[in-house]
C-alpha cells in the first residue's frame, strides 16, 4: 500500500500532469522570448519619455511626452512618414502584380515553367546587403551597368547620374526592392495556385466562361487568403526598410530616401538622441501591432482553415 | 483556327518567361563579372559584357590574408567565419527550444495556450529597431559588444518565435495515434518528441533550419549596431563597409558579394522543394 506513494506524481490528474510537463517545455522559449523582445519593447517605451543620450546610455532626464510632441510639429518627421507610405505602397503594389502574373505564368506551365521557378529562388536567397551593393554598382554615375547598357542600346547619349535627384532615387531603390522581394510573392502564389480545385475552372469552361472571367470570378477569390497574408507580411517588412536603403544612398541625396527607420536609426546613433529614437520607435511597433491584429484576424477567419 | 490561337498564347508566355528570366538574371550576370574582372577592364566605358581577362585574382586577394589592399577585404575571411558561427549557433538554439516549445503549443493541453500563440505571433513580426536601444544599453552594461554572443541571443528575438511557428505547424500535422500508442506504451513526453515528432516532422524541420539559417545569414541591423571590430563583425556588415570608405575598391565588394551570396544561394537551390513548402507554411522571410 505505501508503495505507491512512491511513484512520480502520487496525486497529479493526467491534465495536471501535461500542464506541469508544459511548463517545462515553454520555459525556456517563455523565458527567451520575454527576455528579449517584450522586456525591451516596454523598456523602448520608458526611455521614450526621457533625454538618454548615446554617450552615456542609461535611462535618465524625465521629460515626459515632449519628445512625441516634438515629432508632431518636425517637418522632417512627416516627410519621412510620407516616403515610408510611399515606398510601401509603391513597392508592395508592383511587386503583387508582378508576383501574381508570374505565379500564373508558371501555373500555365508554358516552355521553361520549372526553371523559371528554380530561378525565382535565387533573387529570393541573395542577402539583402548584397542586392544593395550589387544595384547600388549598377547605377553607378561613371561606370555603372545602367548607364552601360542604355548606352550600348543607343538610348542614352552620354551618361548621367541616377542617385542624385531624391525622387529618382527613391524609385530606383524600389526597384531594387522589387527584384529581391518579387519572388517570395510570386512563390507564395504559385503554391496557392497549385492547390486550388480544377474542378471548379473547368466547370466555368464548359458554362462559356472564358479566361479572363475564370480569372476574375474564380481563382482572384480563392487566392484572396494567400493574398492578403502575403500583402500583410510584406507591408509590415516594406514598412520597416532600413538595410537596402542604408547600402544604396544613405538617406541621400540630401535625406531624399530618409524613411521613418532610417530616421530612428539617425537620431539614435548618428545624432545620439536615444529618447527621441525610441519615441520613433515606438510608433514603428505601434503600427506593427496593427498590422499583426490584421494579420490574426485574417488567419482565424473560417476560410483560412483547412 | 484553334491551333493557331494556341500557338500565340505559347509564344506570348514564352516571351514573358524569358523577359521574366532576363531581369532575374542579369543583375547576377554583372554580380558574377565584377567579380571575374580585371579592374582595369570593369572601368571601361561602355564596359566589357565580356571580360578578356577574366581571373580569379579577386578571389585569392579576399580569401587569403595579406594580399589584399584594404582592411576590409583582408578581414573578410574572419567575417565570413563570424557569419557561420552566428547563423549556425542562431539555428541550433532555435531547433532545440524551438522544437520543445513547439511541442507543447501544437500538442499539449494547456492554460492560455491561445494568449501565448498570439504573443508569438505578435512579437515575430517586431522590427529590430524597435528592440535596439534597450539591447544595446543592456549589451553595453554587461560588456558584450563586439562578441559574437550578443548577436545569437538578439538573432533569437526574431528567429526563436518564427521557429517556434513553424514548427509547430508541422508538429500539427503528426497523426495523433502513434503518440498515443507510446503514451500507452509508457514514454515520456520528452521520448514521444524526440522518437516520433522528430522523425515524422523531419522534412519541418529540415525547412526551420533552412529558413532561420537564412533569416539569420541576412541579418544587418543588429550586426550593424553591435559589432565595429573582426571579432564579431559579419559579412553584410563587412560589404556594407566596401561601400562606405572604400568607394573605389568594387571588385573586391562584388566578390565579397558573390561569397556571401553563395551559402544561402546554394542551401536554398539544393532545398528547394523545403522552401516552397515552408514558405506556405507561413514564412517572414521577404
Amino acid at each position: 500500500m505505501a508503495q505507491t506513494s512512491w511513484s512520480p506524481h502520487p496525486r497529479l490528474t493526467l491534465l495536471q500532469q501535461e500542464i506541469r510537463e508544459g511548463f517545462f517545455f515553454l520555459f525556456p522559449a517563455v523565458f527567451l522570448i520575454f527576455g528579449i523582445t517584450l522586456f525591451p519593447i516596454v523598456f523602448t517605451f520608458v526611455i521614450s519619455f526621457t533625454t538618454t543620450p548615446l554617450s552615456n546610455p542609461a535611462p535618465q532626464n524625465f521629460v515626459g511626452l515632449s519628445n512625441y510632441w516634438s515629432f508632431l510639429r518636425n517637418v522632417q518627421f512627416w516627410q519621412a512618414i510620407a516616403r515610408t507610405a510611399y515606398f510601401t505602397v509603391v513597392s508592395v503594389g508592383a511587386e503583387l502584380l508582378l508576383g501574381l502574373g508570374i505565379a500564373l505564368l508558371i501555373h500555365a506551365r508554358p516552355p521553361g515553367w520549372a526553371f523559371l521557378r528554380t530561378s525565382l529562388i535565387i533573387p529570393w536567397a541573395v542577402p539583402t546587403i548584397v542586392n544593395g551593393a550589387l544595384w547600388r554598382w549598377i547605377y553607378n554615375a561613371d561606370y555603372g551597368a545602367l548607364n552601360g547598357l542604355l548606352y550600348s542600346l543607343g538610348i542614352l547619349q552620354k551618361y548621367r547620374p541616377w542617385l542624385t535627384e531624391p525622387m529618382t532615387a527613391l524609385n530606383l531603390v524600389i526597384v531594387a526592392d522589387i527584384w529581391h522581394s518579387v519572388p517570395f510573392i510570386a512563390l507564395i502564389l504559385q503554391a496557392a495556385l497549385a492547390t486550388l480545385p480544377v474542378e471548379l475552372d473547368e466547370a466555368a469552361a464548359v458554362d462559356g466562361a472564358n479566361a479572363w472571367q475564370r480569372f476574375w470570378l474564380i481563382r482572384l477569390p480563392l487566392l484572396r487568403p494567400a493574398i492578403l497574408v502575403a500583402l500583410v507580411i510584406r507591408t509590415v517588412e516594406a514598412f520597416r526598410v532600413f538595410d537596402i536603403i542604408y547600402v544604396i544612398t544613405q538617406g541621400g541625396p540630401a535625406f531624399g530616401t530618409v524613411t521613418i527607420s532610417y530616421l530612428t536609426y539617425l537620431e539614435s546613433f548618428s545624432y545620439g538622441r536615444l529618447g527621441s529614437g525610441a519615441a520613433l520607435s515606438f510608433l514603428i511597433t505601434l503600427f506593427t501591432f496593427l498590422m499583426a491584429i490584421v494579420y490574426i484576424r485574417l488567419l482565424y477567419r473560417p476560410e483560412f482553415r483547412e | 483556327m484553334k491551333h493557331w490561337r494556341r500557338a500565340r498564347s505559347t509564344a506570348l508566355m514564352l516571351f514573358f518567361t524569358v523577359l521574366i528570366l532576363a531581369f532575374i538574371y542579369a543583375p547576377i550576370f554583372w554580380l558574377v563579372l565584377s567579380s571575374i574582372s580585371t579592374r582595369a577592364e570593369l572601368l571601361a566605358v561602355p564596359p566589357r559584357w565580356i571580360p578578356e581577362n577574366p581571373t580569379l585574382k579577386n578571389y585569392r586577394d579576399i580569401l587569403i590574408p595579406g594580399t589584399a589592399v584594404s582592411e576590409v577585404a583582408r578581414t573578410f575571411s574572419v567575417t565570413l567565419r563570424n557569419s557561420f558561427l552566428v547563423a549556425g549557433s542562431t539555428t541550433l538554439i532555435c531547433l532545440t527550444v524551438g522544437s520543445l516549445a513547439g511541442y507543447a503549443l501544437a500538442r499539449l493541453r494547456l492554460p492560455f495556450r491561445d494568449v501565448l500563440w498570439l504573443v508569438i505571433l505578435g512579437v515575430r513580426m517586431v522590427p529590430e529597431i524597435s528592440l535596439v536601444v534597450p539591447l544595446y544599453i543592456l549589451a553595453a552594461r554587461f560588456a558584450l559588444l563586439n562578441k559574437p554572443i550578443v548577436l545569437i541571443i538578439t538573432y533569437l528575438s526574431f528567429a526563436l518565435p518564427f521557429a517556434i511557428w513553424m514548427l509547430s505547424t508541422f508538429f500539427e500535422s503528426v497523426p495523433r495515434e502513434l503518440e498515443d500508442a507510446a503514451l500507452i506504451d509508457g514514454s515520456s513526453r520528452l521520448g514521444i518528441l524526440f522518437r516520433i515528432f522528430l522523425p515524422v516532422a523531419a522534412p519541418g524541420i529540415v525547412s526551420t533550419a533552412l529558413f532561420t539559417f537564412l533569416l539569420a545569414w541576412d541579418e544587418f541591423f543588429f550586426a550593424l549596431i553591435f559589432t565595429s571590430t573582426i571579432a564579431a563583425k559579419t559579412v553584410p556588415v563587412a560589404i556594407a563597409e566596401f561601400t562606405g570608405r572604400y568607394a573605389v575598391d568594387i571588385t573586391a565588394m562584388m566578390t565579397g558579394g558573390v561569397l556571401a551570396a553563395l551559402p544561402p544561394v546554394l542551401l536554398a537551390l539544393i532545398f528547394q522543394r523545403y522552401i516552397v513548402s515552408g514558405l506556405s507554411a507561413g514564412a517572414v522571410k521577404g
